[in-house]
């Protein structure tokens, strides 16, 4: 209980099989309170299993999870007043408008004045002026805007992102990021599973690496990187990712370099100082 | 938590009924199917078929409530699965809501839909010349019916719509359930059929629900049909939602 209560989520000997298929065998790790966690794992290494778990979807077979303080097989109506899930898939309501999908959870949540609160988080996540036409018109970067919104209400003091750029255009991505580390700056705890490294890289506070069902490391990304022979410097010519091409052509993007005219970005004459690691 | 079950369940409920709403065609579907087979029935058939009444119309109408209310349902199991595969299912089930609501929404929003359905259908039955001069209390009785019958028929359709595995298999449970009423008393006397059909069409439970209504519409004693039709209605209705139930946990387990 002491140690509990400082930490946002606790996960000891966690075990999930489905049928012969042994998902999660023995997974443990905590997440401390504020900052963002990420587990990583390619497909299939049993991410949206905890995430399930966590949520109070699924039980586990063995192990304990305790969120929030609370455990969520016996305290399973604590720990939904305390998480809130944004799915792989986003989890709205296409045939109502994004602010009827707003207010209906903020009714659901037995929130005063869900009017107003659907109105601010609108605005908050740019949506206002889409707020009165329905989902099924939006676009992935704003349906899964509309998504985080939703998970939002109530201010839950943990947030589980499942996936949450999978599919999304490269400027939507990064709408989703600003999004999370606003998030973080409230001082929501947040939970994110992701099969991109580089995500895990920009977001995550700690990052944990899911594989066959177990946790293989966990720590900082400069302890992970630790965990490699050190960095050798090396001269290589540094070229414009397709994405910074991208993005500086259709303009916008917020990474700030190239206003949409310059096609040739100053990165590519001269060559720049990488370090590149060692295998 | 069941604290919130009646208030959970009519936010949710006013969330379905705007799917509704906002897709009339689905009621306006599920009302064209039984009126072209009135029309089918009453104008081209109807002719040649000998029920000993003197209105067809008013001999069919009962069949054509209960198949109205069976191609209804395929909706419910249809929007039901819509919602799991979406996500939204899962995120009302990570909320801090009273579980069941989530289903009660729906049940209640595919009664709403199929009794406007009825209804539309009953006003069409009215213009090609359907009359009764049942009371007050025999159409309440009717509507009593239909509505043990719309419930238990749901209840069906959210098995249906909780374990399907793709759209085609959620809608295509209804099929069998709309047929049923062919082999009835619904569009022809049982006495007309062969030996093993007709003990097939009088033990069903379609011959019993439409000989009930048919009785009420016409002003005869409802003998004991009304009881052999409620039974199948509320055992039906029973076993259903136990076993939707038990499948609706077993998503969560």
């Amino acid at each position: 209980m002491t140690a509990q209560h400082t930490q946002a989520i606790h996960v000891r000997g966690l075990e999930k099989s489905y049928g012969d298929l042994r998902v999660l065998r023995g997974v443990d790790f905590t997440v401390a309170r504020g900052g963002i966690f990420a587990l990583l794992g390619s497909n299939g290494a049993g991410k949206t299993t905890v995430v399930k778990i966590l949520s109070t979807l699924l039980r586990a077979d063995a192990g304990t999870a305790v969120v929030n303080g609370f455990d969520v097989a016996t305290q399973a109506a604590k720990v939904r007043e305390s998480i809130s899930l944004t799915g792989q898939f986003a989890a709205v309501d296409e045939i109502l408008t994004g602010r009827e999908n707003l207010v209906l959870v903020a009714r659901l949540r037995h929130l005063r004045n869900p009017g107003t609160i659907a109105d601010d988080l609108l605005r908050r996540f740019s949506l206002t002026e889409a707020g009165g036409r329905r989902v099924a018109t939006y676009s992935g970067g704003m349906r899964r805007r509309l998504d985080i919104a939703m998970s939002l209400i109530g201010d839950p003091p943990v947030i589980v992102l499942d996936e949450p750029t999978t599919g999304l255009d490269p400027q939507a991505r990064i709408e989703v990021w600003q999004a999370v580390r606003e998030l973080a700056e409230q001082g929501t705890t947040v939970l994110l599973t992701t099969q991109y490294l580089d995500e895990a890289e920009h977001l995550a506070d700690r990052i944990a690496i899911l594989h066959q069902g177990r946790i293989i490391v966990n720590g900082t990304l400069a302890e992970l990187k630790r965990l490699l022979p050190p960095a050798t410097v090396e001269y290589v010519e540094k070229q414009p990712t397709l994405e910074e091409v991208f993005l500086s052509l259709v303009g916008d993007g917020g990474s700030g370099s190239g206003s949409g005219t310059n096609t040739t970005p100053a990165t590519t004459s001269a060559p720049a100082r990488t370090s590149k690691e060692h295998p | 938590m069941s604290t919130h079950l009646l208030g959970d369940t009519a936010v949710l409920l006013g969330r379905s009924l705007r799917h509704v709403t906002r897709s009339v065609d689905t009621i306006i579907t599920t009302a064209i199917t039984p009126i072209m087979m009135l029309l089918l029935f009453v104008y081209v058939f109807g002719g040649a078929i000998e029920t000993g009444t003197a209105s067809y119309v008013n001999y069919l109408l009962p069949g054509i409530l209960l198949i109205t209310v069976a191609s209804g349902i395929a909706y419910t199991a249809f929007r039901l699965f819509t919602d799991m595969q979406s996500g939204i299912f899962e995120r009302f089930q990570s909320m801090p809501i009273a579980r069941s609501s989530v289903l009660w929404a729906h049940v209640l929003t595919s009664l709403a839909a199929n009794l406007i359905s009825l209804a539309v259908v009953v006003l069409a039955a009215l213009l090609m010349g359907f009359r009764s001069g049942a009371g007050v209390a025999a159409w309440l009785a009717v509507t009593g019916i239909l509505v043990l019958f719309t419930l238990a028929l749901t209840w069906l359709a959210v098995i249906a719509g909780l374990s399907a595995k793709t759209m085609e298999g959620a809608s295509a449970f209804s099929y069998p359930l709309i047929f049923l009423p062919f082999i009835s008393s619904a569009f022809v006397p049982t006495a007309t059929m062969p030996g093993p059909v007709r003990a097939f069409a009088e033990h069903q439970p379609v011959t019993s629900i439409v000989n009930a209504i048919r009785a009420l519409y016409t002003e005869q004693p409802v003998g004991t049909d009304i009881w052999t039709a409620l039974a199948w209605c509320a055992g039906t209705l029973v076993v259903a939602y136990l076993l939707a139930m038990n499948a609706y946990r077993r998503r969560t387990a």
